[in-house]
């Protein structure tokens, strides 16, 4: 190797592989993802997010949140529920079937969970297993649901319902997904925290609504000013002595923070998607339509091993 | 000033054509390096400080965790490691090559330009205008300054290389030309890619996975590896012990090490994790070839060790290195991303590559260079050392307890009974030996910086001095001629 055009034709070869490997082909890859449906309910995923929670993810950027909180949450794999909706009319048989798929429990144990609404008759058991238990209860007259759940030690700290696949970033620009895990992940905090005054008390004074908390107080996204005529709506309450404005004054958020809140309350990555299947919960009672919908869903058609 | 009192800088060779072709460019760069070194561990400090206790600074909009880590950071990559390498690129080139450098004009202006967006990155970064993406932070406007600076400079050191009056290539010279061509390449992709014309979703983290891993593993792999592969031969006078193995490194590490490593959570196809990991493992051939060659070049004089500190920096350097290239391998090999993504891990990691590998072969660079380039000793000589055990002590400090920590965060989060608050607790202590680890790099940053001033001033005193005694010599016969 002793002709410097023959280094360059090597240096050449080598990163044009790189480049052709890592941005050509992931770019005609997950570049190229377009929205996408639910399974089963078909709605379009994602949504494009509010405008304020746009200007939010700027906020975020800025201050570099993604050096301390991932958005990303990976899973071990799925488990399956069985739950009994509906026990039928032949009370009997459903009774025999229940003992025959739980040998644990005694006939007044059995008897006592029928009466459940809803019940889960099975938790984090493998798909076969699921299968043969819902073949009993429905040869016995009863309605079943097989529900899909995704686990691991992310799900079980709540910080997620499922893994989180490429589209659920399609909106974001930058995509942050951070990491490292100075603090909790952040891919679903919206579900967990959805109330934007608790976001804003807690940039303000983190230690206030987490104790022992290592994250930096963001004050300089609130000011302080005299109250004019009557507190403003959005003036934060129920200060610690030390933190609290003298009186006559009050604690707002600047635009920035109301943006920052409501990105953060927007986050949520729990549709349920083809590559990442999991069966929601029944929502309670008057909640919205896209909702309800997802409810009447078939369970059967959710079981796409993956 | 004819007779040297002891108080005096003492003249090393006299700097020949080659050295004087380069100085002012080289001057520059290496202070300016050492400069942003001092910024860098500044705002390393400041963000360590603040997981001790959150509130410190805490009301400071410009210097905010999220802010301050990330300028720390470009100033480490790029306002020390680039320049510095780009120094020991221009240097390897002048004196491998056996040419002057050409346009000395020009490169100074591109080391000029470099600074000034390196400056503006690092301000646009603090006042809130970071990218967002990690590693390349800086705001694009800084870009517009930063890349015409490193043309520049690339440019005519390729020039330079090709005229070169020895014509045989060194190891060094095909590490060197590769990384020149290289950071262009990356950079623009990235610039493109990412802020001129963004990719859609997911893809910007693959983009900036893939800038990253090529700036961290390929470039600052290959200028430091060019560094080793000159000095550790020239310092112990023994011809470099294998070709062939080097060749083999310079192979791997280009083809392999280009691959970036993405962690198995990531939301990608599966295929990219797994090809990371699949680099990681074959990076383990190329790293144990260096580990054989810097040995067996090495070997078993160790009275060299004492004779030059220079050494020990690249006897670092190059352990470094490979206990890097190992742990990664061998964590592809035991499937143990798992359990350290996320954690304090890899950050560990990026610092002994960073930090360990590549900073202490620069070092022992510009203490070689420097005395050569102008004809000067150092103004503090055992101030060398005492760098050297202060740098040392402080990666240990900041290594060995970020690693373990990560690992033991990592045990801990993949039990979901214990409380994610308690496994934050848990790392303190480990991040509390870290800051010490930053405290002690700083103190030795001073200690570089301190010395390196010290030999520009001696180094234009000398040069006044002596233009006063020209420009005088001609009174002073005059006078001793009077009766």
């Amino acid at each position: 190797m002793n002709y410097g055009a023959l280094i360059f034709l090597a240096a050449f070869f080598a990163l044009a592989s790189s480049w052709f490997g890592f941005v050509l082909t992931p770019q005609a890859q997950v570049g190229q993802l377009r929205q996408t449906n639910t399974v089963p309910a078909g709605e379009l995923y994602p949504e494009a997010p509010p405008g304020l929670a746009r200007q939010g993810l700027d906020v975020y950027r800025a201050n570099g949140c993604a050096y301390c909180h991932s958005q990303q949450v990976d899973q071990k794999g799925t488990v399956c529920r069985v739950v009994l909706a509906d026990p039928g009319t032949n009370q009997n048989a459903v009774l025999a079937a229940l003992l025959k798929v739980r040998e644990d429990w005694t006939e007044a144990q059995a008897k006592e969970a029928i009466a459940k609404s809803r019940l889960h008759v099975l938790e984090g058991v493998a798909k076969e297993a699921a299968d043969n238990a819902s073949k009993a209860l429905k040869a016995a007259g009863a309605k079943t649901e097989l529900w899909v759940v995704p686990v691991g030690p992310d799900m079980a700290r709540g910080w997620g319902k499922r893994r989180t696949v490429a589209e659920d970033y399609l909106f974001d620009s930058p995509v942050m997904l951070g990491s490292q895990r100075i603090g909790p992940d952040l891919a679903n905090v919206g579900l967990r925290r959805p109330d934007p005054k608790w976001q804003l008390r807690h940039l303000y004074a983190p230690r206030i609504e987490v104790k022992d908390s290592t994250m930096a107080p963001y004050r300089f996204l609130f000011e302080m000013r005299k109250i004019e005529h009557e507190r403003s709506p959005d003036a934060l309450e129920d200060l610690p002595a030390e933190l609290a404005p003298g009186p006559g004054y009050e604690i707002v958020p600047k635009t920035e923070a109301k943006a920052l809140a409501a990105y953060l309350v927007n986050l949520h990555m729990d549709a349920p998607l083809f590559d990442a299947p999991l069966t929601l919960p029944a929502p309670p009672p008057a909640t919205n339509a896209a909702a309800a919908l997802l409810t009447n869903a078939a369970p059967q058609s959710m079981e796409k091993p993956k | 000033m004819t007779e040297s009192s002891p108080h005096e800088p003492r003249p090393l060779a006299a700097p020949g054509e080659l050295e004087l072709s380069c100085r002012l460019p080289l001057l520059v760069l290496f202070v300016s390096a050492a400069v942003w070194l001092v910024i860098g561990s500044t705002f390393f400090l400041i963000a360590s400080i603040k997981f001790h206790s959150p509130e410190f600074l805490g009301n400071v909009r410009w210097l905010t965790y999220g802010r301050v880590w990330p300028a720390a950071v470009n100033s480490l990559l790029y306002g020390f490691g680039v320049q510095a390498g780009l120094g020991v690129a221009l240097w390897l080139v002048v004196r491998l090559g056996d040419t002057p450098l050409l346009q000395r004009g020009l490169v100074t202006l591109g080391a000029a330009f470099w600074n000034l967006g390196v400056t503006v990155g690092a301000l646009g970064i603090l006042a809130g205008d970071s990218t967002g993406y990690e590693n390349l932070e800086a705001p694009g406007y800084a870009a517009w300054i930063v890349f015409p600076g490193y043309l520049l400079i690339a440019l005519f050191s390729v020039l330079t290389l090709h005229h070169r009056r020895v014509r045989p290539l060194y190891v060094s010279q095909w590490f060197v030309l590769t990384a020149l061509f290289w950071f262009p390449w990356i950079y623009s992709t990235a610039e493109l890619l990412l802020l001129q014309h963004p990719v859609r979703g997911v893809m910007q983290a693959v983009v900036a996975w893939w800038y990253s891993g090529n700036l961290v593993v390929v470039w600052f792999g290959l200028a430091g590896l060019a560094a080793i592969f000159y000095f550790v031969p020239r310092l112990t006078q023994r011809a470099l012990y294998s070709r062939h193995l080097a060749l083999f490194t310079f192979w791997l590490l280009i083809l392999a090490g280009s691959w970036p490593e993405i962690t198995k959570s990531a939301p990608v196809p599966a295929w990219m994790p797994a090809l990371g990991a699949m680099s990681a493992m074959l990076m383990l051939v190329p790293t144990l070839a260096v580990a054989l060659n810097v040995l067996r070049t090495l070997g078993r004089n160790y009275s060299n060790l004492r004779a030059h500190p220079a050494l020990l920096f690249f006897g670092v350097g190059a352990a470094a290195f490979v206990v890097a290239g190992l742990v990664r391998g061998l964590m592809a090999l035991l499937d143990g991303d798992p359990l350290v993504h996320l954690t304090w891990f890899s950050r560990a990691m990026m610092q002994l590559q960073v930090y360990g590998f590549f900073a202490m072969t620069m070092f022992g660079a510009v203490y070689c260079i420097l005395p050569q380039l102008t004809g000067l000793e150092f103004p503090w000589a055992k101030l060398v050392r005492v760098h050297f055990w202060l740098a040392l002590a402080g990666l240990v400090l900041l290594v060995v307890p970020l690693g373990i920590g990560g690992v033991v965060e990592g045990l801990k989060l993949r039990n979901p009974e214990v409380a994610f608050a308690d496994i934050m607790k848990g790392t303190l202590p480990f991040l509390r030996a870290s800051t010490v680890g930053d405290l002690l790099l700083a103190l030795g940053h001073l200690v570089f910086l301190t010395n390196l001033v010290g030999m520009v001033n001696r180094f234009y005193r000398v040069r006044a001095l002596s233009a006063y005694a020209a420009a005088t010599a001609d009174l002073f016969k005059a006078a001793e001629a009077r009766p």
